[in-house]
This record gives structure tokens, sequence and C-alpha cells, in this order.
């Protein structure tokens, strides 16, 4: 097996009595969709959040392509090509969709930012965000505010807004929330596709395109992580199953 | 966002037109009002870049307001009784040449807004207010309290400091050197407004997770808005000094601050000419109703009231409309020229 892109090692985290992260040992190989699930409170949040920087683990360690960037701020991560994807859309609502977009490529060119030239000229950024707008089949709407949008066109922005990045990992926290049959339907081809690109940490609720993409799954409950395996085996893990009682998962199985 | 553009520049030339409609007619006080709209105004450009764009609500500006008027005041004081300002190694003498003046004033206020930000921009939301309001606060009671130069009598210049090439005891003179510097004042924002620099400034007001997430870290632009903010509100503040022959503490004073935020919101915030429009408004107000009225501060609350809960955009806004809110350059043209 080739060296992982992302390896989370050891990870823990407590509030209080409480352990959000237990002993999380993870890792994301190139062309793969690792998908993370887990029931609600099992600590999926506070893991995204120490991945992606927010939150400083306890103890553990997390390597992006083997180097150590446990210490290193959000925005150090997402320069050393970490692009995340928000639960909750987290876009500038008053601008235009490509101007998000050509910030996401201003921020991956990760030099100076112009006082005086006009950045709406700027050619190469606009390419960059044009390529990623087109790649989520959101060309058409650059002009638009992204307050004007609808909610699915928003999960696709922030899908856009992560590649313009030139990521190295993706780590997408519940793309599909929010997004309806169709939207998932939509949603589902272009991950698929995505993966080649950067490989993906998915965090989903939709169990059905859950076991349609991931090529890894792996189970945190209570702050754990009980099984990793493929698709087919964690959906006759008796653990997982357990955890699962009563739940989509649980049906499905069946 | 035509409109706005149109009704930008009927107000850029109606500020031109009236003062020397006012030296046609031989009215000079109506001159020193148009003065007094260029150079508030200016202050409140420079606010509007921390406040607008940044959406750094600072309750300090005065303080850099002030320094500037001081840089001048300081410097003159020292031209005109012929002492040297520092003479020790190496002499630093006074002077009025307003150029000088003018980088000083630049750099000083520039400075204490690096050092001032620094601090003050590790927090957000009302601390932040509270923390420029008191640095703003020091800077006033240090004024009063620093008798060598005038202390709480503030200090004057006698003769109006001098331009090379101009008369600037000539009021329409005058008015056109602060004139022009609104102008390029306005142009400079224009421009910040519309660069990568403002893209990005603007996407860490509205929401700064996305900023970091693209590796960007919104303290640092905001730090440099704040830097450029308190660098041209200096530079009012030094032809303020100019305008009254005079600088006392209360350059330094909060209501000040509030006094330049509300130029700003009455104008519109983020709007370009905003400020101007709201300078504009004010001096209007503070001749017509200030003529009625000794209680004129009543009818400005009243009004600032109805702005603030149904015209968000300001004056510019009810003029050119509220829709797309942040109307900046970037914004018309990535309307426009994309589709």
């Amino acid at each position: 097996m080739t060296e992982p892109v992302l390896r989370i090692s050891g990870i823990t985290k407590s509030f209080g009595a409480l352990r959000a992260s237990e002993d999380v040992t993870l890792d994301l190989c190139a062309g793969e969709i690792h998908a993370l699930i887990g029931p609600n409170g099992a600590g999926k949040s506070t893991l995204i959040a120490q991945i992606a920087g927010a939150l400083a683990p306890d103890s553990g360690t997390i390597k992006l392509e083997g180097r150590d960037v446990t210490a290193q701020s959000t925005v150090a991560r997402a320069r050393a090509g970490l692009a995340r994807t928000f639960q909750i859309s987290s876009l500038a609502m008053e601008d235009t969709v490509l101007q998000n977009a050509m910030l996401g490529a201003l921020g991956a060119r990760q030099g100076r930012l112009g006082l005086f030239g006009s950045v709406m000229r700027d050619t190469g950024l606009r390419e960059t965000a044009r390529a990623a707008l087109d790649e989520v089949g959101l060309g058409e709407f650059a002009g638009f505010r992204v307050g004007d949008l609808s909610h699915g066109q928003r999960r696709q922005l922030e899908v856009a807004v992560a590649l313009t990045l030139k990521p190295r990992v993706l780590l997408m926290d519940e793309p599909m929330a929010g997004l309806g049959a169709e939207g998932t339907a939509q949603m589902v081809p272009m991950l698929q596709r995505l993966k080649h690109t950067a490989p993906i940490l998915l965090i989903e609720h939709d169990m059905d395109a859950v076991f349609q993409l991931a090529d890894r799954i792996s189970v945190l409950v209570y702050g754990q992580i009980i099984a990793t395996d493929a698709p087919d085996a964690i959906r006759t893990d008796p653990r997982v199953r357990e955890a699962y009682l009563g739940d989509d998962l649980g049906e499905d199985a069946v | 966002m035509r409109r706005e553009a149109i009704f930008n520049t009927a107000l850029w030339l109606g500020l031109l037109a009236y003062p020397v409609w006012a030296w046609l007619g031989d009215e000079p006080y109506q001159i020193t009002l148009a003065t007094r709209v260029a150079i508030l105004a200016l202050a409140g450009v420079g606010l509007n870049i921390a406040l607008g764009l940044g959406g750094l609500v600072s309750l300090g500006h005065a303080m850099f307001f002030g320094i500037g008027g001081y840089a001048a005041g300081i410097l003159a004081s020292h031209a005109q009784s012929y002492t040297p300002l520092y003479d020790g190694a190496f002499t630093i003498e006074g002077t009025q040449n307003m150029l000088v003046i003018w980088l000083v004033a630049v750099v000083a206020a520039g400075l204490v807004a690096l050092v001032t930000g620094a601090l003050s921009l590790r927090t957000s939301g009302v601390y932040f207010i509270m923390i420029t309001l008191a640095f703003g606060q020091m800077f006033y009671y240090f004024t009063i309290s620093w008798p060598a130069y005038g202390g709480e009598d503030g200090l004057s210049i006698y003769v109006r400091n001098w331009f090379p090439g101009l008369n600037t005891l000539d009021p329409l003179t005058f008015f056109l050197i602060c004139f022009s510097i609104l102008s390029l004042a306005l142009l400079l924002s224009w421009r910040i407004a519309g660069s990568a620099f403002g893209l990005a400034l603007n996407a860490a007001r509205q929401n700064e997770d996305r900023v970091r997430a693209v590796g960007i870290e919104p303290y640092r632009l905001r730090l440099v808005a704040f830097v450029i903010s308190g660098a041209i509100t200096g530079l009012a503040g030094a032809l303020y000094a100019d305008l009254n022959r005079f600088v006392s503490p209360t350059m330094f004073s909060w209501q000040l601050s509030g006094e330049i935020m509300v130029f700003v919101i009455l104008g519109g915030v983020a709007r370009l000419f905003g400020p101007v429009a709201g300078a504009a408004l004010f001096i209007l107000l503070e001749e017509v109703l200030g003529g009625v009225s000794d209680y004129w501060h009543i009818w400005l609350g009243v009004l600032l009231l109805i702005v603030v809960l149904f015209a968000r955009g300001g004056l510019i806004g009810l003029i050119a409309g509220q829709g797309t809110g942040q109307a900046t350059g970037q914004r018309k043209r990535a309307g426009g020229a994309d589709d």
C-alpha cells in the first residue's frame, strides 16, 4: 500500500469528562473516498474540527503527505492542500458566485494580495474560478449573488471553492445535507469524479450515498472508531449493526 | 448600479461647483463650509475602508484625526517660534510646508494604527469597539495633560501652512487642495475595493471561516485595512488643523469618532461616496437646523434613527437602490462584464 495522503494517528480530545475523540486513527489514500459515519453525537464534528485545524487535539498527530501538521493553523493547513467544505454552507453571501470561487483561487496562489490592481480583470484567477464552477455545473450562475442561489447550488459552490484550492485532500462535511433526492443524485457522480482529483474524507448521514460512493468506511461511536472496512464488510459487521440498531443502516443491511 | 455612478458624479461636481459659485459671489464663509465637507468626508473615506469594507466598527478614529491635527500643529508651532523640535545629536526643525506635514501626519497616524490595530484586532464585536474607544481616550487625556503643546487650550497656527507654488490663504485655493486630496482618497478607496485585497477583506467581513479555509489570514487583511484607514483619517486631521488654524484635544474626543461614523452611516456604509454624501448632509443640517434651533442635534438623532431603521444603505442606498448592498467597483464589474 502506498503512503496515505492524510494520516490521523491516535487523536484524543476531551471536553471535561467527555471524551469526544478517543485514540482515533484514520487514513486516506490517493484516489479513494473514505467515509466517516456514526450516530449523532459520536464526535464527527469534533474530529473534523481537529483535522481542519479549528481545534487542537489533546494528543495524537495529523500528517498531510507525510508532514506533521498537528500544530499548524487552519490557514497553514489550507495552504498545505487541505480543502474543506462546511456542513452549513460557509460563503460570502453578498458576493457573486464568481467572486467566491475567485477567493479560493486567490488563496491557492499564496502570494501577496494586490492592493490596487483590479481582481476581476485577473484572467488567471478568473480561469481557475471558471473551470471549478464548470466542473460543479455552476458555470452559468457565475454572475449570481450567492444569497440568491438555492441551497443545493450553494452546496455545489462549496465544492467549487474547494476545487480552486488545488487540493491534495478534500474534507467534506455532509455535502448532501438538505439536498433532497435530486440534489443528491447530482452530487454523487460529481464526488465519484472528484476523488481522482483528490482523495475525499467524506462525512455523511445519507447512507445510500455513502454505500454507493465509499471505497472504505470508518464507523465512529462515542468518539472511537469501532470499525474501518470496505462497505460490504461494514454492512454485515455486528458491532456496527449494534451501534446503528434501529437506524437506516440496520434496515438496509437486513 | 448606474444610478449610483450618476449620483456620485453629481455629488463630486456639486461639491466642486458650490465653492466656485460662492467665490464668484464673494461668500468666503460658504467656501469654508465646502472645505469642511471635503475634509470631514476625507476622514469618513478613511473610516469607510475599515468599517465598510472590513466591517471593523472603530470608535477610535478621532485618534488618527487628532494625530494628524497635532502633527500639523506641533510642526507649525516650532516653525513659528523658531525653536527646533529636537536638538540633540541632530536637529529636527519645525516646518510649515504642508507636504512635509502631510507626510508626517500619514506616517504617524499609520504607525499608531499599526500598533493599536495589532492589539485591538485580536478582539471582535463589542470588545473591538471598546478597545478602539479606549485607545482614543488615552490620546485625548494625554493631550489634555501635556502642557508642552497647550494642554487643554490647544495650539494655534497663526498663519496657515504653505504649499509650494500656491497661496493657501486664499479660501478657494485651500478648498481645491482639500478637494484634490479627497478625490485621490476616493480613487484609492475605489481601487482597493476592487482589488484582490479588497475581495478578500470584504469576504472576511462576511465570513471569516471561509477566508481561513482558503488559506488567507483575516487578521492580516484587517490590520492592513486599519492602517490605511487610520492614515487617511490622519491626513484629514492635518487639513482640518489648517482649516481652523487651531488644534485642541477635542480633535481626539470620542464624540468626534462618533461624528465620523455618523457621516459614513448617513451617507451609506461601504458606499464609495457614502462619507461624502454623509458629511455634506451633516454640514447642511448643522447650518440649516443650527440656524433654527440650538438643539438641532435632536433632529440629527431622529434622522440617524430613521436611516438605521429604514434606510440601511444611507442616503446613497435611498437614491441609488438597496438591492446590491455592497456597492464597490468589483461588484459592478462582476455583474456587468461577466455575462
